[in-house]
Parts: structure tokens; sequence; C-alpha cells
């Protein structure tokens, strides 16, 4: 795969094949940023509509979760980076060691997400629940724009695992100094990430000084 | 066992020539293969059946209007099967049509690669699409949905009747085949072209489709997380729309415009690219401008992300904010109208052939312009409150989704039939048909112009008796545009058993896809080509001319 040196056939030589995966996944990712626009677009609008409301709902938040995620995912983030160093420095068993931690940590914010959402759950603030109970129509409204937003989140959270764990799994990808396979999962991964930066200010800050 | 696999017995050289169509009969070889040319083969039968589905709709829709009374379908029945034939036709017919199948087939033989650089990737979004259809049929099967194709909140998510989930799920899904699609040409533009086949060298049909590629990938993405919100909504209570919750419903208007206007350029931007190469083939001229045809197609992507708010005039947007929105919508008939200048001014002292794709072509040109015009009318605020949710804007899009794109994928199919089957078709009734379709569309379309300017409302089956006579000739247009679609379907798959060979370069044209066999061998060229001349390079002396092709 990876560490194949002869291209697949529709390709001139191995280096065209090598920009044109990167290039793929770029594009992708683009694209992957103009589906959460639509999120974040819709979470402004709520707070035009309300300002008050939204920073009273957001105050409702469980902000240390969030903090301490951010935190979480930032850090596997930079392994996942450390990973590309790692492989195009001929490091592969640093490299799949950077992976599986990053693996790690994005299962510790999976678990993390899941408490909360259980203290959610507790609190009446799952809409659909039997228990749910909400202060005021807004809350309910705003509640269901954070079960969305981060549950999409979570799901991006999966891929990205899956794509990290394939990478650290292949032996190939890991001996590949051009670091193409790692890269594009380290790549996705950091748009996990960045979606995440955007969603907590959104999601817990706007209301944490309230 | 691969399609390769059956050919062990062969030289690899033989295996190189052999055509595409003949490197395995299998059914399996056709469900997985990864030639880009036999998935647009199977996309072509795809959405063939798609296009029969919305037909026999619009057919339903179109004698329902016969009579000023409701007497053929029901309120419910009639809402239904607008809405059917809106949805089929927007997302399993027309937006796939040409990027698909002729955009699918043609990109990599127009710049020389043997394939596109994700060909699994290709296959997927295949497969992706398929299951959309599906659930999309299912919608059908199961009495349809009434929502229209807009899917408006809070009709959608409250009161609509119907398998209104199935049908969201199925646009949804249909959606990632579309974002595939764009990501593989794109990368396939940047990444496969020939030696040689420098950017400025690329075919007009290769810029249209970078110009809808980067529609595909940037706003497909926004309908996808529209239409999850919008399914949350209906199926757990959830969702950002709900007024009695202080959710905002225009909220919807905007993120499904913001899709939706640019899906409307998703349809056009290709069939601009497929009249580019019929017109210059059709005139053996070179291209008038190349630089401004090929740019006027980006400028026309950038400013489609830029114009939503027009469908919105009326729906209690600010003065300010439609100011501006009409200001820009007006801006896209600065690129439009450079591209219908240009073809022209190609055609102007051109050696023309009136063959079947020419007649498509200048087809699709009047009726772009008649589409264009009115769509400038309808950018204008006062205009657009005295016509809106009239025929008249009915009217409007369909002369440049139908009379324009479909006119193009239809003249893009017979242009390149002879390279995709190794068939010619019979040129008397290609050209019949053309005609045909060009006089039932007008036929079918003018008079929807004079309903909605005199006031008939869009999706209302029950009018005044005044319109009745309008509504009589639109639907006797219907008619003839039926026969003009379903004539090529036969003479085409005739062509097909009895038809005659096709030489490489039946046209004479320029163009890399010429210079290989017809139908092109398994990857496409037995030999890497190398590009050494400008495009359209009409004006020198061909090897090839019209006379001996």
């Amino acid at each position: 795969m990876a560490e194949q040196s002869r291209a697949e056939i529709q390709f001139h030589n191995i280096d065209r094949q090598r920009e044109a995966d990167r290039l793929g996944m770029l594009v992708f990712l683009a694209s992957e940023i103009m589906l959460f626009g639509g999120v974040f677009l819709a979470a402004f609008s709520l707070r035009m509509l309300s300002p008050d409301e939204y920073v009273s709902a957001s105050s409702h938040m469980k902000l240390w979760h969030g903090t301490a995620n951010t935190a979480i995912l930032l850090a596997s983030s930079m392994l996942a980076a450390l990973a590309v160093e790692m492989a195009s420095s001929s490091n592969p068993k640093w490299a799949g060691r950077c992976l599986w931690s990053a693996v790690g940590l994005g299962i510790v914010f999976l678990g993390v997400k899941a408490h909360e959402y259980y203290l959610d759950y507790l609190d009446g603030k799952l809409p659909g629940a039997a228990n749910a109970h909400f202060s005021s129509e807004f809350e309910q409204l705003f509640s269901n724009f954070y079960f969305t937003a981060t549950g999409l989140h979570a799901l991006h959270v999966t891929g990205g695992l899956a794509l990290l764990s394939t990478a650290a799994l292949r032996r190939s990808a890991r001996h590949d100094c051009h670091a193409i396979l790692i890269g594009n999962a380290a790549l996705y991964w950091h748009l996990v990430d960045i979606v995440w930066i955007f969603l907590y200010p959104t999601i817990y800050l706007a209301g944490a000084s309230a | 066992m691969t399609a390769a696999a059956i050919d062990t017995e062969r030289e690899p050289e033989d295996i190189e020539r052999t055509s595409y169509l003949r490197a395995g009969y299998s059914l399996r070889s056709w469900l997985l293969t990864t030639d880009h040319k036999r998935i647009a083969i199977l996309y072509l039968i795809s959405i063939t059946f798609f296009f029969a589905i919305a037909a026999v709709a619009a057919a339903l829709i179109r004698l329902e209007l016969v009579t000023p009374e409701g007497d053929l379908l029901s309120h419910e029945g009639y809402n239904r099967a607008f809405s059917i034939h809106g949805i089929m036709m927007v997302w399993f017919f027309l937006i796939p049509s040409i990027p698909n199948t002729i955009g699918n087939f043609m990109i990599p033989l127009m710049i020389g690669a043997r394939d596109l650089a994700f060909p699994r990737l290709n296959l997927l979004s295949w497969y992706i699409f398929m299951v959309a259809g599906l659930f999309a049929l299912f919608v059908v099967l199961a009495g349809g949905v009434d929502t229209g194709w807009t899917f408006y909140t809070p009709l959608t998510t409250m009161y609509a009747n119907g398998a209104v989930v199935a049908t969201v799920l199925a646009v949804f899904i249909s959606g990632f085949s579309t974002i595939l699609t764009g990501l593989n040409f794109i990368v396939t533009i940047h990444k496969l072209r020939a030696p040689g086949m420098t950017w400025s060298r690329l075919p007009l049909f290769i810029w249209s489709h970078y110009a809808v590629s980067i529609i595909f990938v940037l706003a497909t993405p926004v309908l996808a997380i529209t239409l999850l919100l919008l399914a949350a909504e209906r199926i757990f209570g959830i969702g950002v729309f709900d007024p009695s919750l202080g959710g905002d419903p225009l909220l919807f208007q905007h993120l499904f415009w913001f899709y939706s206007h640019p899906a409307v350029y998703i349809m056009v931007l290709p069939a601009m690219g497929v009249v580019s190469e019929l017109v210059t083939s059709g005139a053996h001229k070179k291209i008038f401008g190349y630089w401004f045809v090929a740019y006027a197609s980006i400028a026309i992507a950038v400013i489609a992300f830029l114009v939503w708010g027009h469908h919105m005039f009326v729906a209690g947007q600010s003065v300010l904010a439609s100011t501006v929105f009409s200001f820009l919508s007006i801006a896209v008939a600065v690129p439009s109208a450079i591209k219908v200048y240009n073809w022209t001014a190609t055609l102007y002292k051109g050696d023309i052939a009136l063959d079947a794709p020419l007649l498509y072509a200048m087809g699709f040109i009047g009726l772009f312009v008649v589409g264009g015009l009115t769509g400038l009318m309808l950018a204008m605020l006062a205009i657009d409150v005295h016509v809106h949710d009239t025929y008249f804007v009915v009217a409007h899009f369909h002369y440049i989704m139908v009379g324009g794109s479909v006119a193009a994928f239809f003249g893009a199919l017979h242009y390149w039939w002879p390279k995709m089957t190794g068939r010619l078709y019979n040129e008397v009734l290609g050209r019949i048909a053309a005609l045909l379709m060009i006089i039932g569309f007008n036929l079918t379309f003018f008079p929807q112009f004079l309903l909605g300017y005199e006031g008939m409302p869009r999706r209302y089956h029950v009018y005044p008796p005044e319109f009745q006579v309008l509504h009589i000739f639109s639907t006797a247009g219907a008619g003839m545009l039926g026969v003009a679609y379903l004539m090529p379907m036969f003479y085409l798959l005739w062509s097909l058993r009895f038809g005659k060979r096709a030489p490489a370069n039946p046209w004479g044209a320029t163009g890399l896809e010429w210079t290989t066999s017809s139908p092109p061998p398994k990857h496409n060229f037995t030999e890497q080509p190398v590009v050494i001349r400008e495009p359209y390079d009409y004006h020198l002396a061909h090897p090839r001319s019209r006379e001996n092709g």
C-alpha cells in the first residue's frame, strides 16, 4: 500500500500518486468543514435571535467536561502530528506508539463525552427522554442543538479513530517515510480537533461567566 | 474473477487493445468494475430509470392540468406527483446526469489519463447513489411525499404526510455520492493530466467540470447537515427550525438554498461545458475567447454561493439583504452572457454541419437565453414579488434545467455515442428528435410564462377556467416533448445492434478522446498521449477532415 514502489495504473509515477492521495484528503476536509459550517450557522443564528437565553442555557453545560475534553483532544492531535514526524524520520516503532496513544486519548474523549451525556440524562436534559424537563423553551432548543452538534462530532471522532487505527495497524504505513496514510489520518484527526475547538466556546464558554 | 482475469490467455498488448466493452462479459465484471467508462454506463442506465419515473409524474401533472377542475388526482395526489417529479428530477437525474455519465466517461479520456484518480471511490459513489435511489424508489412505492422538492419547514417537520424521513434520507445519501465524485474529479484534473496538457490546453468541458466539482464538494455537505437537522426534528422532535420552541424556520430556507441555488449551477455548468465542445466541433472552429469561457465557469461557481437569498425575497428577509442578493443575482448574468456571446461568435463564419449534437447545442443556447433573461427579471425585487410562486418561476427554471441541461445532456449523448459504444446512430432520426424537442419544449413552457404573469400560482391543480387554453397548449407540448425523449431511446439502442461501426473520430473533432479507438480500450490509450497543440486548433489543417471521417 503506502510503501509500494509502483504506482497504480492510472498514475504516471508514485510521486504523482502520493500527491493525489494528499490532495484527495484535503478536498474531503474542505467538504467536512462546510458540513460543520451549517452547524455553526445554526448556533450563531440561535444566539442572534435570543442572546440572553443562549447565554443562560449555555451556563448549564458541564464546563469541566468540555474543558477536559478540549485538553485531551489537543494532546491527541499533537501525538498524531508527532506520529507523522516519526514516520517521516524513519522511526516506525515510535510512529506506531504515537498513533496508539492518540487513539487512546480519543477513546478517553469519547468516555468523557458519554459520562457527560449520562449526567445530562440524569438532569433531564436529554430531549425525547421520559424524564426530560426544561426550564424554558429555548433551553430545550439549545439542548437539541447541543446533542445534534456534539453527536455529529462524536461520530467524526469515531471515524477518525478508525482511520488512526488503520494507519497504526498497517506495517507498510508505519514504514512509509512519505507518511501518506499516517499523514492523511492525522490531517483528518486535526479537523476533528479544530471542529471541537470551535464547538467548545460555542457551547460551553458562551455562558461560562454567567 | 476480475475483468482482467478472463483475459489471462491473451497477450498483454492484446488486452491493452481490447475495447472496454469486451474486457469481460459477466454481470460481475460490470458490477465490480473500477473502469470509469463502465461506471459511466452504470450511471447512464440508473439515471434513465429515474428519469422515467420523474417523467411519469410530470405526465400526471400535465394531464391533471388539462381541465380547471381536479378530476384526475386528489389534492394530496397532486402534491405527491409534483414532489416526486421534483425530487427525482433534481437529485436522481439532473445533478448526476452530465457529470456522472458523460463526465465520468470523458474526463480521463479528454486529459489523456487511464482512469480517474480513485477508481474504487468512483465505484463506491455509484453504489451510494444506488442505495439512495432504492430509498427514493421505496418512497415512490410507499405513496410518496407531499413536501415539494424544497422540504420547507415547518410543513416538512410537523404537518407533511407520507414518507418524509425516507425521502430526506435518500437525498442525504445521494449527497455523499456527489461529494465523492467531485473530489475524484478535482484530484484527477489536478494530478492526471497527460504530459503537455497544461491548464491552458484543457478542453472547456474539463473547466466546467472543475467548477462544478468545487460546488459538489463545498455546497453538498451544507445540504447534508440541513437534512440531518430536518430528519432529527421529524423523528425525535430535535431540531433548530421549530418555531414553537423559538427556533427559526427561515434558517432552514437559508441553509437549503445555500446548497440548492448552487445546485442549479451544478445542473447547468456541465451543460455549458458540453455546449462548448459541441459548438466548436459543429462549427469546426476554434473557440472564441477560450479564457473568457473558462473563467466564466469558475466565476459562476463562485457567485453561485452568494445568491441564495433571491429565493427568499418574500420570506421576511430584510430589504437590505434582498437588495444585496438581487444585485449579486444580476451579476450572474455577466459570465453567463459571456458564454453565450462566445459560443455565437464561435459559430460565426464557421464550417457548420447541422448534425443532431449541434442542433441540441443551438437549442440549448436559445432556451438558455430565454431562461437567463427571465432569470434577470426574477432577480429584480419588484418583479419577483409580483410573480413569486407562480408559473413564471416554473417556466423560468424549466428553461434552464430542462431546455438547457436536458438538451445538453441529449446533445452530449449523441455527440459521444460513437465513442462510448463504437456505433453510429441514425443521423436523420437524431435531427428530427432534436427539432421535436426544441419545438415541444417551447410549446410546453412558453405558455407557462404567460400563465404565471397572469397570476396562475404554482402547485395548484384547481384553477380559474380562463387559464385553461394555455394549460392545454402546455400539456400538448409535453406530449411532443415525451415523444422527443422516447425517440433517442429507441434509435440509440437500435444502433447498438444494427448501427454502423464508428471510426475513431467520426466528427473530425480535436480533443484527445478522439485519438483513441471507438470504443476506447480498457485503459483508454495504448500509448501515453502527449499534447503539443492548443485546444480546438481547427484552423490548422486537421489530419482527419469531416469528409473522410
